[in-house]
């Protein structure tokens, strides 16, 4: 497989919000504008690629009875550091993002992408394959925001374009279901298309 | 009254499904009959629960008298790791029989962010009672936390009934699966929103 | 096997003690930045700002101009519709609230989270006068209820109250005594 579809991907084939469905409670939780949603996927993107590059390093050495609480130990560690760089320099982003960091630790992808590909490929196809699998979580999920956003606000980005207070459902929690249940069928319908 | 008022606002206001969004992937992937959501429930109540007053207790004994806040993802997700283990094996030995009815579950359960979620919530969050903001005392925490995986329960079972139901009828074809499940979890959250405002 | 699991704990652990090391100090500057804003969002230009205080269990600071108090900024709290409703409300010592602004919430986003958002909300309390009563509308009161969230603006409002009835106390009981320094 070339480095360029590593990357890519994550984008249609094995996009991880639509295709895969993994890591499905911060996309719901976190997607209630379009920043929210962009910030979360790249807090995701972050963790995963350095994650994958430890756990393709560390592989090798790693007894197969325990792969899990290590891989568990590794993951949450980039976790926290994740976490204390967002409290020291963006703690704006921090407060709302909320509890939905810590628990980047028990994200499906994160955790997957470790046993399914990382821990048999080498440092860089790994690197890159986290940075796919992120980049199309983060497109999902600001795509959700978007559309959460304009049906729920008004606005894309918090530039208002529609007066008004919009369709609050959309922005609480039943909009989260109804819109990622509905970009699901139309992603289905493209991807029968092809 | 402080404990009815955890029961009620963690079981119908704060829905941790419905409203917070964890423990959706497990929520979704074993929804499909009757019978495993029941004993995905069972096993989710009984690590939740565990979990947190384990964890309550790690926290308030060890990471905070020595200024280790900074350890508590992953001294967490450890416990709830090594718990999970645990709680498999002495089933097995103990009880084969509520084993079988678990022991498939429990696995699963490290990777559910319910657990974490909760354990975490519960030690970093005030709730409000009383009319005053308050941290959870260890028997609320285990209060909330028992409280909140019924409540996960419920959602859960209310959902797999309407799933067995879902998959008789005839579904367009491009909602098949996942998309219409999600739609009628919309819906059922939106009945959930009528709790609101109630305690 | 337990020797290589317990070696990546440790090293783990070393590694985030290093950055926690490292992060900590901007992390307390950024808390403490992030009320040094507030405060000076919520009091006029100019004033030279006293230390923290505390009185009946309430947090403020004191502006000061040529040793008069100018204004007080204080940290009041009232329970919201999703939790705590944490704000910092400027207060001139006649009564008028000078500004407010809100330090933390847990409110509904798109509906109760507008009280940190919504210019029409939030721009009724700049020179809110001692004479109106701070209620919402629904009791009787003067201020407009954000629409559809009225526990929350019941909270703000509520808060604010809080907060002017604190200064109220600290200027009858001090105002009295920093008065008689300055006719000395």
């Amino acid at each position: 497989m070339s480095k360029w579809s590593l990357i890519t991907k994550g984008l249609i084939k094995d996009n991880p919000t639509f295709v895969l469905v993994l890591g499905m409670c911060p996309t719901l939780a976190t997607t209630t504008s379009a920043m929210n949603g962009l910030e979360m996927g790249l807090a995701t993107l972050f963790v995963l690629v350095l994650s994958n590059i430890a756990i393709s390093l560390i592989a090798p050495v790693v007894p197969d009875k325990v792969h899990i609480p290590v891989y568990i130990v590794v993951i949450a560690t980039f976790v926290t550091v994740l976490q204390l760089l967002m409290q020291a320099y963006v703690p704006y982003v921090y407060a709302t993002l909320g509890l939905f960091i810590p628990l980047i630790v028990v994200n499906c992808i994160v955790l997957g992408r470790a046993e399914a590909y990382a821990n048999r490929h080498c440092v860089l196809d790994s690197a890159l394959d986290g940075i796919g699998i992120g980049i199309g979580f983060t497109l999902s999920l600001t795509v959700i925001g978007i559309v959460r956003e304009i049906l729920g606000n008004g606005s894309i980005f918090g530039c208002k374009f529609i007066p008004g207070d919009g369709i609050l459902a959309f922005v609480m929690a039943p909009g989260a279901f109804m819109v990622l249940g509905y970009l699901m069928v139309l992603f289905n319908k493209y991807l029968k298309k092809q | 009254m402080e404990f009815f008022l955890i029961i009620i606002s963690a079981i119908f206001v704060n829905n941790i499904l419905l409203a917070q969004f964890l423990g959706i992937c497990p929520f979704l992937g074993v929804s499909n009959k009757l019978s495993t959501a029941v004993g995905m429930s069972g096993a989710v109540c009984f690590v939740i629960t565990l979990a947190t007053v384990v964890t309550y207790l790690i926290n308030s004994y060890l990471l905070v008298p020595f200024g280790l806040e900074f350890l508590q993802t992953i001294a967490f997700i450890l416990v709830i790791a090594a718990l999970v283990q645990t709680v498999e094996i002495v089933l097995k030995k103990t009880s084969p029989s509520l084993y079988q009815a678990l022991g498939i579950f429990l696995p699963l359960i490290t990777t559910n962010c319910a657990v974490l979620g909760v354990a975490i919530t519960v030690v970093t969050k005030q709730f409000t009672f009383g009319g005053e903001a308050h941290m959870l005392n260890l028997g609320q925490a285990a209060v909330y936390a028992l409280s909140t995986s019924v409540g996960y329960g419920l959602a859960m079972i209310l959902f797999a009934g309407l799933r067995e139901h879902l998959a008789q009828n005839d579904v367009p074809e491009s909602f098949r699966g996942l998309p219409i499940a999600l739609v009628t979890v919309s819906i059922m959250a939106m009945a959930f929103l009528g709790f609101s405002g109630m305690v | 096997m337990v020797l290589c699991l317990a070696g990546v704990c440790l090293f783990c652990s070393a590694i985030l003690a290093l950055v926690y090391a490292v992060t900590s100090d901007p992390i307390r500057k950024a808390s403490e930045q992030a009320l040094a804003e507030s405060i000076g969002r919520v009091l006029p230009e100019g004033l030279e700002l006293s230390e923290r205080r505390d009185e009946n269990g309430m947090e403020y600071y004191v502006g000061t101009r040529d040793g008069v108090a100018g204004a007080y900024a204080v940290k009041a709290s009232e329970i919201g519709f999703g939790g705590p409703l944490v704000l910092m409300v400027g207060v001139l010592p006649d009564g008028t609230v000078y500004n407010t602004s809100v330090l933390s919430h847990s409110e509904t986003p798109g509906l109760g989270a507008k009280c940190g958002t919504d210019e029409s909300f939030i721009g009724q309390w700049r020179g809110f006068s001692p004479d109106k009563v701070l209620k919402v509308k629904k009791d009787g009161g003067d201020v407009d209820a954000i629409t559809a969230s009225t526990i929350t603006s019941r909270a703000y409002a509520k808060a604010v109250a809080k907060a002017v009835e604190a200064v109220k106390t600290l200027e009858s009981s001090t105002g009295n005594k920093e008065g008689g320094q300055k006719n000395e």
